[in-house]
């Protein structure tokens, strides 16, 4: 969040036409920054040289996802959930359960799983509207919870606390079937992450974007200059429910299995560290978060079996010492030097 | 970062096998071991690799002349990163076989995994009777379905406990068993009051236990998992069920050898039926007893045995296949291999590749100043009846 | 009936007991503490070791297990908790995410990671019949003693000095500072209390709720729900809201148990619709 305070301060300039300023503000947030060259030429690389890394990157990219989406909900809108993965789950379901009745190709499930999560998260964005942060954070995790006990208990249909299993997934667009190495599953999972932050992208550094911004830094405020607060944050939480609901459907579809898990508690806690150690409000945090985490994640549990949740601990609580902003302006800092080093307008 | 990745899992390996680095030249045969060892189920995932590591210890590190290496890792009891590891192993590790499995959903989420590798997957903990199915490459020593509910039912009727009430948690394993009871109670001409689900997460008893108090059975039936079967055990006693003349029938669950002395004289004189005890009389148990708190200061429970057997069938399938590492031929290897266990005498069955066992009924016993499940009936030769043709 | 409407007291004051420190640093301290179960957790694990490797009597346990929590969260309060205050809700609920992690870990390194089991004394355990109710004996100690605290506490801080230079060093840091009241030894004592609470309601939660290292984490969750439905404003709220959650759970699991699980979470979203800032909120925060 603290990543914008800079340019939202930008001085005054007189004799300028406010309407050229305003442009050429968001022209400036929205252009393409360094680490979007490196970041995504290297996903796209590790394909070739990473080959017996696509699993644990599949697993990444789906993360990156999920927590680009949470992004929009709280680095964006301001509202502070511990019930994202309510959407994870939706998606995760409907993509299983599509694929077991309906239709095994991937990406018609992948469209019906991202539609269905967005009705629940339209629907649910009015109980989110009211209230502190306690409140929502509340109410968020009240809906997650809720909905993994109906996915327990409807075990007719989810396949209860065993999981919903004996499904499997035809090609990808009938071309690209699913193999053991996971490379058609990394690919597909990537080009998903792609598109869909792209279009976050989009999103975000439009207007609308800057509207949310406003609503979350001072509600009264943005009021009294005309911002529809209620409208802006319903169409946000809905559109990152199709996100979410995007990502849950790529596990399920990855995986061809679905756990009751995917509505746990711990998933959502954990796309919420996983954003704020990568940065809110920018949409790569997410990516950069989901890179870091699982990495480290994987790493000590190879390491430590037992007690890997320690170190994580540890580093949580050093992150929070030490001052998410500071190390979030680390990130912006170093890229935005080397843009200038190799010529580019800051 | 990724290159110190791969050398540190390399370490891990090295470090967790505990063995001396020459062998490594020779031809080795990795086992891929995913368990819990962290979250709500990381006993289980203890208690397994307890079982694994005793069998080595005992039984050396070869197998037809070649070492056997495990590489063990958690899967924190998430169904999606069991199947993620389980890949993992199989296409980076070159495992030859996966061991492991602490829950059903876990096992569930590998079955697409063994189908398109090929690769047996032995079974050391989940027990519901959906999972045999689903892949043509899982083999299981823990227990199948109902197995251990089966003969308590046969019991039951025969000590003149007619009316019975059935508490089992709700999932899984708990349908099963509640199942394959009543159904079995039903056709020996006992009556079924009532049946009653607990869910999974559930800190509190009370409700549960009222309702089977006011239900006024002969007996009541129960199945929890072992780590909340300890509480259940307590919270049955302080709510006088015991007093009112409802006896506790259960499986060994509740009774587990790990958590048996925490739960003191409350548990005395419970009967429950199960496949093993730590107190079964025989030298293979004695010997594996004795090894497991050697190296682990514990007793060992049902889930260590289903660690040891696993171990053994590996070994005993890689024997017989001479050292050969492709997963058919294993699997082949093991259907209807037999052996004495610490728990008695099982087997694999040939059509189902799920176990045969023995099933005894026990009484929780003060044995030397420790609380035993303390075997004095068997039924022999049970099988998963959901599974078995 | 009766008998299910006593059991759901004895769970909500449990939770009352339990969530109450929580209700103090979040309403009073504006701090959202979810490494509050780790307090809990270690009362219990006290009790368990004094008990079951020192033999020591449950009674002498209880006051052990609030001293040794309240200890250790004066002296986290001190080192980390402090630094915090000024921060921002999502740090906080970090930063305390973090030492719930750590305190996982640590439980299952140092106590292994099965659950843990206590022998009450015989004159708790086991239970009598009151007029045709049948009480657990257990209970009825849970029922009376948490009764007692939740008095107290109210007492405390509604006619005490240190009562209304808490609420005043709350209501304004600056002005209390002004007035000569040590507003960082005021927190730090609060916090300590609120911890030492926990530690107790986590021994006496041991025989009911059970104890494993997943313990913070496992009820987080209710604490959480307790506080939200109660209110952080006053002590009575979040007493009541145990109450009510209390029975409506166990009364919920004993009528309808197939959809028992809703039940606490429905109503706390309920709640939260009708009442956002909690079933007493003070006007004009």
């Amino acid at each position: 969040m603290s990543v914008i305070t800079r340019e939202d301060v930008a001085p005054v300039e007189d004799g300028q036409d406010d309407q050229a300023r305003a442009m050429r503000l968001m022209r400036r947030r929205s252009r393409i920054r360094f680490f979007e060259f490196i970041i995504w030429p290297a996903a796209v690389a590790a394909i070739f040289l990473l080959p017996s890394k696509m699993l644990i990157l599949t697993e990444i990219a789906i993360l990156a996802l999920f927590a680009v989406s949470l992004d929009l909900v709280l680095g964006f809108a301001g509202i502070v959930s511990l019930g994202h993965t309510a959407f994870f789950g939706i998606g995760a379901y409907t993509a299983g359960l599509f694929a077991r009745h309906y239709f095994a190709e991937p990406v018609t499930g992948l469209l019906v799983a991202g539609v269905v999560s967005g009705i629940l998260g339209f629907a649910t964005s009015f109980l989110i509207l009211r209230g502190s942060d306690l409140t929502r954070l509340m109410t968020t995790l009240g809906i997650a919870l809720m909905l993994g006990e109906a996915a327990n208990q409807m075990g007719w249909l989810t396949g209860g606390a065993d999981g919903l299993s004996g499904f499997s997934l035809g090609p990808i667009l009938g071309l690209f079937e699913f193999d053991l190495w996971g490379r058609n599953g990394y690919i597909y999972c990537l080009a998903v992450l792609f598109v869909t932050t792209m279009v976050a992208r989009r999103i975000a550094f439009s207007p609308f974007g800057l509207a949310l911004k406003a609503i979350k830094s001072n509600p009264t405020r943005a009021a009294l200059v005309g911002v529809p607060a209620r409208r802006r944050l319903v169409i946000a939480y809905t559109i990152a429910a199709v996100m979410a609901g995007f990502a849950g459907a790529l596990l399920t579809q990855t995986t061809s299995f679905v756990s009751p898990d995917v509505l746990a508690f711990h998933r959502s806690a954990d796309v919420l560290l996983i954003l704020v150690i990568g940065g809110t409000g920018y949409l790569y945090g997410g990516i950069f978060g989901a890179i870091g985490f699982t990495l480290l994640k994987d790493w000590l549990s190879v390491v430590t079996p037992q007690y890997w949740m320690f170190w994580i601990g540890l580093l949580l609580v050093i992150l929070v010492l030490v001052g998410r902003g500071r190390i979030a302006r680390w990130i912006e800092y170093i890229p935005q030097r080397l843009t200038a080093a190799m010529g580019g307008k800051p | 970062m990724l290159k110190r990745r791969s050398f540190m899992a390399a370490a891990g390996v090295a470090l967790g096998c505990l063995m001396a680095l020459p062998a490594q030249a020779q031809e080795a045969v990795k086992i891929g071991l995913v368990l819990p060892m962290t979250g709500p189920f990381a006993s289980t995932g203890r208690q397994v690799e307890a079982g694994v590591r005793a069998y080595m210890a005992l039984n050396g590190d070869e197998a037809a002349g070649k070492k056997i290496e495990i590489v063990l890792r958690d899967d924190a009891g998430t169904a999606d990163q069991t199947r993620r590891i389980a890949q993992e192993l199989v296409v980076n590790e070159g495992v030859s076989i996966l061991m492991g499995f602490g829950l059903t959903p876990l096992a569930m989420s590998v079955a697409p995994v063994l189908n398109q590798a090929k690769i047996p997957a032995i079974i050391t903990s989940a027990t519901t009777s959906a999972i045999m199915p689903q892949s043509e490459y899982f083999v299981r020593t823990s227990m199948g379905g109902p197995q251990s509910a089966v003969p308590v039912a046969t019991w039951a009727v025969e000590n003149d406990l007619k009316r019975v009430v059935t508490l089992v948690t709700d999932y899984g394993p708990g349908h099963d068993i509640e199942k394959g009871f009543v159904d079995q109670f039903k056709k020996d001409g006992g009556e079924i009051v009532e049946s009653v689900r607990v869910p999974l997460q559930n800190p509190d008893f009370a409700p549960f236990l009222q309702r089977v108090r006011d239900a006024k059975p002969d007996a009541v039936f129960v199945f929890v998992p072992s780590g909340v079967g300890s509480l259940f055990m307590k919270q049955f006693v302080e709510r006088g069920l015991a007093d009112a003349g409802i006896k506790l029938i259960a499986t060994g669950d509740v009774t587990d050898d790990d958590l048996l002395n925490g739960i003191g004289d409350a548990a005395k004189g419970v009967i429950t039926g199960h496949f093993y005890s730590a107190n079964h009389d025989s030298p293979e148990n004695k010997a594996f007893v004795e090894q497991v708190r050697k190296t682990n200061n514990m007793r060992p429970n049902f889930m260590s045995v289903g660690g040891y057997d696993a171990m053994h069938l590996a070994y005993a399938a890689l024997e017989k296949t001479g050292g050969d590492t492709d997963g058919t031929k294993l699997i082949e290897a093991m259907k209807g291999m037999e052996w004495t266990s610490p728990r008695g005498p099982i087997m694999i069955d040939p059509e189902t590749r799920d176990i045969v066992q023995d099933i005894y009924i026990r009484e929780v016993k003060e044995v030397d100043g420790e609380l035993y499940n303390v075997e004095f009936t068997k039924y022999e030769k049970i099988r998963d009846p959901n599974t078995a043709k | 009936m009766l008998t299910i409407l006593f059991d759901g007291i004895a769970y909500g004051m449990l939770l009352f007991i339990l969530a109450c420190g929580l209700t103090i640093t979040l309403g009073l301290m504006n701090f959202i503490n979810l490494a509050h179960g780790a307090f809990a957790m270690t009362g219990g694990y006290v009790t368990v070791v004094m008990m079951n490797r020192y033999g020591i009597a449950f009674y002498w346990c209880l006051p052990a297990a609030f001293l040794v929590s309240a200890a250790l969260g004066a002296i986290l309060e001190r080192t980390l908790y402090r630094q915090l205050y000024q921060a921002s809700h999502l740090d906080q609920v970090l930063f305390s995410v973090g030492l719930v992690f750590m305190s996982v870990a640590a439980a299952d390194y140092i106590m292994g990671g099965q659950q843990q089991l206590i022998q009450l004394p015989p004159e708790l355990s086991g239970r009598a019949e009151f007029f045709g109710v049948g009480i657990g004996r257990y209970r009825l100690f849970t029922i009376v003693i948490c009764a007692a605290l939740a008095l107290a506490l109210q007492l405390i801080l509604a006619k005490t000095r240190f009562g209304s230079r808490l609420r005043a060093a709350v209501d304004d840091r600056r002005a209390a500072m002004g007035l000569g009241i040590n507003v960082s030894a005021v927190f730090a004592l609060t916090f300590a209390f609120g911890s030492g609470l926990a530690g107790l309601g986590g021994a006496m939660g041991a025989e009911i709720l059970g104890l494993d290292p997943n313990f913070p984490l496992k009820f987080m969750i209710y604490f959480l729900i307790v506080v939200a439905v109660g209110g952080t404003s006053t002590v009575s709220g979040p007493f009541l809201a145990a109450l009510l959650l209390g029975i409506a759970d166990v009364a919920g699991k004993y009528y309808v148990p197939a959809i028992g699980p809703f039940v606490i979470y429905g109503l706390m979203i309920i709640m939260l619709i009708l009442r956002p800032a909690g079933l007493f909120a003070r006007g004009g925060r």
